[in-house]
């Protein structure tokens, strides 16, 4: 092994294969007073049809990083301060704005993890689409209208020459991010920056956008740098990966080296915390302890050290170097000194299987024939001319103690479902009662002592918390309200809460924005448990913080349940942290519960072909768990005018006769997993296409 | 609490503990600071307080005290030792006005905004987070009030009610509230979707409670900056007004009644301090007044260049 310092990735001989090359590239922010140091000294380099991913977490520098590549940093606040970027032989760095106009979405371009606000409102799909063709191909007005169709017709949108003619308001997300490809390939760039691609997409969205970029990748043969958080995105799509934390790269290797072999605590701990499918029910989740450091204010020595479970003094003294591990990969860890311990250090613990506590199986929340719609009204006298069905006639329960996940894509109507059983958005038909008293129509006045036991927490820990309100009166305020305190004793209650949920009572007289995300969703969930209550509406809660944050915050709300015995409703879209949490797993489309099951049950044996498309369509890290994905064609339909039938039959590969004119019923099997599919139905099951057959199952008819 | 959270927040509560606490006014203070021509103003205006609350024993003579030996045959004096600012036709001293002008130019200003304000406020609030019916009933209201000529409002009210500087105050702050509760309802509009007013109803918050506790702080950044903005116009209505002759009546000092006399005077004695320094006090108040709100703007809003 040997020291190399910062060079190593850019060893390769002059003339070589490498179309990227960057060199201690250093970019900061400078803002009064301060200096964020976003990127700080990376090196690496791209070779011809190489697919680099970059991942860390948010902070990590990742996307200035890509941004640097083309000089998109805004100036001031930032400004590339060292470093060289040489790029086909060019030094991107010497060259003027305007020659930086002729690379930009040229040789190199880049997509965006917003496609709704990376394209202008304004103007067409084709307008948006010829601009760069005739700006930098010189093409006539008919060559570029005829290459933009052929571009959409190579990312699978369907009818191009129409869509050209459509407005970004009219296509869905995926539809515009797969515009968004379009246009970054038309000038056949010969390198393609992916900024969280498919971050904001649902997952079978994500699966489509992904086997389209793998496809195109394939076949163009362009080199791409993917920055992502998501470590199983990065396992399917990247050849080789840097690991950032703190505007460094911290470890570098081949895809399948890093991921068998991984050297560096961080990229360990970023393993570890993961929820993973094949993980025994009730592990506790292994979080990094504490958070990413202030870019501005950098600690000495080792920037992880202090989240480093395997740091000692020189860790803190002195930065370590990239050290070379051999197979191309380098880690910047002093365990990998000559003479240290190397990867042997490394202690994976054995996941700690939480002992589920006797759950008092009475249920706590029952909800019957549950409707919410929205009245879509027009015109001067707002006539209503229909509704959107967000909910549409949901049966559950939830009983004490129990976590029900509830998952499915956006616009299913799982958070207004949560948001409906307490009572925050009015139902339109159906019942839902609360510890056997039905309060479907209670009035404010009475609804109180009920508001007190039940809560809710948000997915956005900025927009949750009022930014004017101090955190001790955020907390506060519900104890107040329902007489736990009074103004004299409310500040110890307050300071009992906070080191309940793992912050301190120095925290009670700042603002929310003086915390993290991970911070800022603590004091949410102190504030929804500060009264007590028994039942808690988990609205995404982990769905906007980092990995690392996720399973601290997981964590916590296992603890708190076990403490308190509370009942929670999981909402989420990530198949794997509702593994993690839940006793059973409910599945919702276009405002239906499809399926219910038992959590191993549901993940052993999903029946709802959407259920196993959605499990399918999980990026997994280990390619030998992967298994055949099924991918959905197009989008979920409106809810405003849900297809009749099955709801699902346009999307299902194994629709036949009955589903697009019968709505299913739900059935249920003796071992009470239910689902609504006519596959199924013995009534209907003798036409069934045979092939999800495969493991029959012993339905009942659910009872009414 | 179990070791893995407990030792997660180690780090992050040292982090934070390292700083002192600081509001959100705190924060905006400190970039309201930066604005030069904002502090500049602001200084301005402090000492034109100053001057406003103490008139009576910083004016060098009585506003009302005609000198008929100094404005010989009805001749305004010009500027001289001891009426360093001249005088007008009937001998009072135009300085001394002037400073006791300031406390009807600046009550009016603060009056009249703060009844635009408290009334834009309330009915923008309620508008905005209600909606429905009640929205479109306060707004049509605005509209209408909008679509009426001021200055011929502000003339017809005045026949009726005594013209005392708090009665022409108000007036003008009731034919201001319009722009005010345009500004709060739409601040309400996107406020009432957040989630954390969303909790409070979780928590069993009243929607009163909800208005004007949870959300109106957070509605009070434009409704500063319209204030401030509101003040000069405000003193230029009641300039106008005097001006011509349905404001503050003679002989109490107004910078817009002491302009009145001026026109006249200029063109017959080319009196030209009569018309240049109440000129130049409006002025000079009005661009400080907007310099300070622009400032208070930049400072509120957080994408503004400065940071």
């Amino acid at each position: 092994m040997t020291d190399l310092a910062e060079r190593v990735p850019t060893s390769t001989e002059p003339g070589s294969e490498d179309l990227l090359r960057v060199d201690n590239l250093k970019t900061y922010f400078f803002s009064e007073g301060s200096t964020v140091r976003a990127v700080d000294g990376i090196s690496y380099s791209v070779k011809r049809g190489e697919v680099l991913g970059v991942v860390g977490e948010s902070g990590s520098g990742k996307s200035v990083s890509g941004l640097s590549l083309m000089k998109l940093i805004d100036s001031p606040p930032g400004k590339i301060v060292d470093g060289s970027i040489e790029f086909d032989g060019q030094d991107i760095l010497r060259m003027s704005e305007s020659e930086m106009r002729s690379i930009r979405g040229n040789q190199i371009s880049m997509i965006f993890q917003e496609p709704l606000t990376s394209l202008n409102p304004v103007y067409t799909i084709g307008n948006q689409m010829i601009e760069p063709l005739r700006l930098h191909q010189g093409m006539s007005s008919a060559q570029s209208w005829e290459r933009a169709e052929e571009m959409l017709r190579l990312v699978g949108v369907p009818s191009p020459g129409e869509r050209l003619k459509a407005y970004p308001h009219q296509m869905s997300g995926g539809m515009r991010q797969r515009v968004m490809i379009a246009m970054a390939l038309s000038c056949n760039p010969k390198l393609l920056i992916a900024d969280e691609p498919t971050t904001a997409l649902d997952v079978s969205i994500q699966a489509q956008i992904l086997e389209l970029m793998r496809e195109l990748q394939n076949e163009l043969g362009t080199s791409m740098i993917f920055i992502t958080h998501d470590l199983g995105v990065v396992s399917e799509m990247c050849d080789r990966v840097n690991v950032m934390y703190a505007g460094r790269i911290v470890e570098q290797a081949d895809v399948k080296r890093l991921f068998d072999h991984p050297t560096h605590p961080y990229t360990w701990g970023l393993l570890d915390c993961l929820p993973r499918f094949e993980d025994a029910l009730g592990s506790r989740l292994t979080p990094i302890v504490g958070s990413p450091p202030n870019l501005a204010n950098l600690p000495q020595g080792c920037k992880f050290a202090t989240r480093c479970p395997y740091a000692w003094e020189k860790c803190h003294q002195e930065e370590p170097p990239l050290f070379e591990i051999g197979h191309g990969q380098v880690s910047r860890c002093w365990l990998h000194e000559p003479d240290n311990k190397g990867v042997d250090a490394r202690v994976i613990l054995e996941r700690e299987i939480q002992t589920t506590v006797e759950k008092d199986k009475g249920p706590l929340v029952e909800v019957r024939d549950l409707r919410t719609y929205f009245p879509i009204k027009r015109g001067l006298l707002q006539r209503k001319v229909g509704d959107v069905q967000a909910v549409d006639g949901i049966d559950l329960d939830i009983l004490r103690g129990e976590t029900v996940g509830l998952v499915g894509e956006s616009g299913c109507g799982k958070s207004t479902a949560g948001r409906t059983m307490i009572r925050l958005i009015d139902p339109t038909s159906g019942t839902i009662s609360y510890d056997g008293q039905d309060i479907t129509t209670l009035p404010e006045k009475q609804l109180r002592p009920f508001r007190r036991r039940m809560q809710i927490v948000f997915q956005d820990p900025f927009s949750s918390l009022n930014p004017r309100r101090t955190v001790g009166a955020i907390i506060g305020q519900p104890l107040l309200i329902h007489g736990l305190a009074t103004r004299s004793n409310v500040g110890e209650k307050v300071n009992v809460i906070l080191e309940r949920v793992g912050l301190n009572q120095h925290h009670a007289n700042r603002y929310p924005h003086e915390f993290s995300g991970g911070q800022r969703q603590r004091i949410g969930i102190a504030r929804a448990i500060a009264a007590e209550p028994d039942f808690i509406v988990a609205d995404e809660p982990v769905s906007a913080l980092d990995v690392s944050i996720q399973a601290q915050i997981i964590n916590l709300m296992q603890d708190l349940q076990e403490e308190l015995g509370l009942s929670y409703i999981f909402i989420a879209h990530d198949l794997s942290v509702v593994r993690a949490v839940s006793d059973r797993i409910a599945v919702m489309y276009l405002g239906k519960i499809v399926e219910l099951a038992e959590n191993l049950e549901f993940y052993e044996n999903p029946l709802h072909p959407y259920t196993q498309s959605l499990i399918s369509a999980v990026p997994v890290i280990d390619p030998s768990k992967r298994k055949e994905r099924i991918v959905l064609q197009g989008d979920v339909p409106s809810p405003i005018n849900p297809p009749p039938g099955c709801r699902f039959h346009t999307r299902c590969p194994f629709r036949f006769e009955p589903c697009d004119k019968v709505e299913p019923r739900m059935l249920q099997t003796d071992n009470g997993h239910r689902v609504a599919c006519h596959l199924y139905d013995p009534e209907y099951s003798e036409g069934a296409p045979g092939r999800v057959m495969a493991q029959p199952v012993n339905l009942v008819a659910k009872t009414e | 609490m179990s070791a893995g959270t407990g030792l997660a927040e180690q780090a992050d509560v040292s982090q934070a503990a390292a700083e002192a606490p600081r509001s959100p006014a705190a924060v905006t203070w400190r970039r309201f600071r930066r604005h030069r021509l904002a502090v500049v103003s602001a200084t301005f205006l402090c000492t034109l307080f100053v001057i406003a609350i103490f008139a009576p024993w910083i004016a060098p003579h009585d506003p009302n005290q005609q000198d008929l030996q100094l404005a010989q045959f009805g001749q305004p004096a010009n500027p001289q030792a001891g009426h360093w600012l001249g005088s007008d036709q009937l001998g009072r001293d135009t300085l001394s006005r002037l400073i006791h002008g300031s406390r009807i130019s600046l009550l009016v200003g603060f009056v009249a905004t703060g009844v635009a304000i408290v009334i834009g406020t309330c009915l923008g609030a309620v508008a905005g987070y209600t909606g429905r019916w009640v929205d479109m009933l306060i707004m049509r209201l605005a509209d209408m009030m909008l679509a009426f000529p001021p200055l011929l409002f502000l003339m017809a009210m005045l026949v009726v009610i005594p013209r005392s500087a708090i009665n022409i105050a108000i007036v003008i702050g009731i034919i201001g509230w319009m722009n005010v509760a345009r500004l709060v309802r739409a601040e309400f509009l996107t406020l009432r979707t957040r989630e954390y007013a969303e909790a409070a109803r979780a928590i069993g918050v009243s929607p009163t409670s909800i208005m004007f506790r949870e959300l109106l702080p957070n509605a009070m950044g434009p409704v500063i900056v319209a204030a401030t903005l509101g003040i000069p116009t405000a003193i230029l209505a009641e300039s106008t007004l005097s001006f011509l002759g349905f404001g503050i009546q003679p002989p109490l000092a107004s910078w817009g009644n002491m302009l009145e006399p001026a026109w006249s005077q200029m063109r017959d004695h080319n009196a030209w301090w009569m018309g240049l320094f109440p000129g130049l006090a409006i002025a000079l108040t009005v661009l400080a007044f907007n310099f300070v709100g622009d400032g208070i703007r930049d400072a509120l809003d957080p994408r503004s260049r400065l940071d």
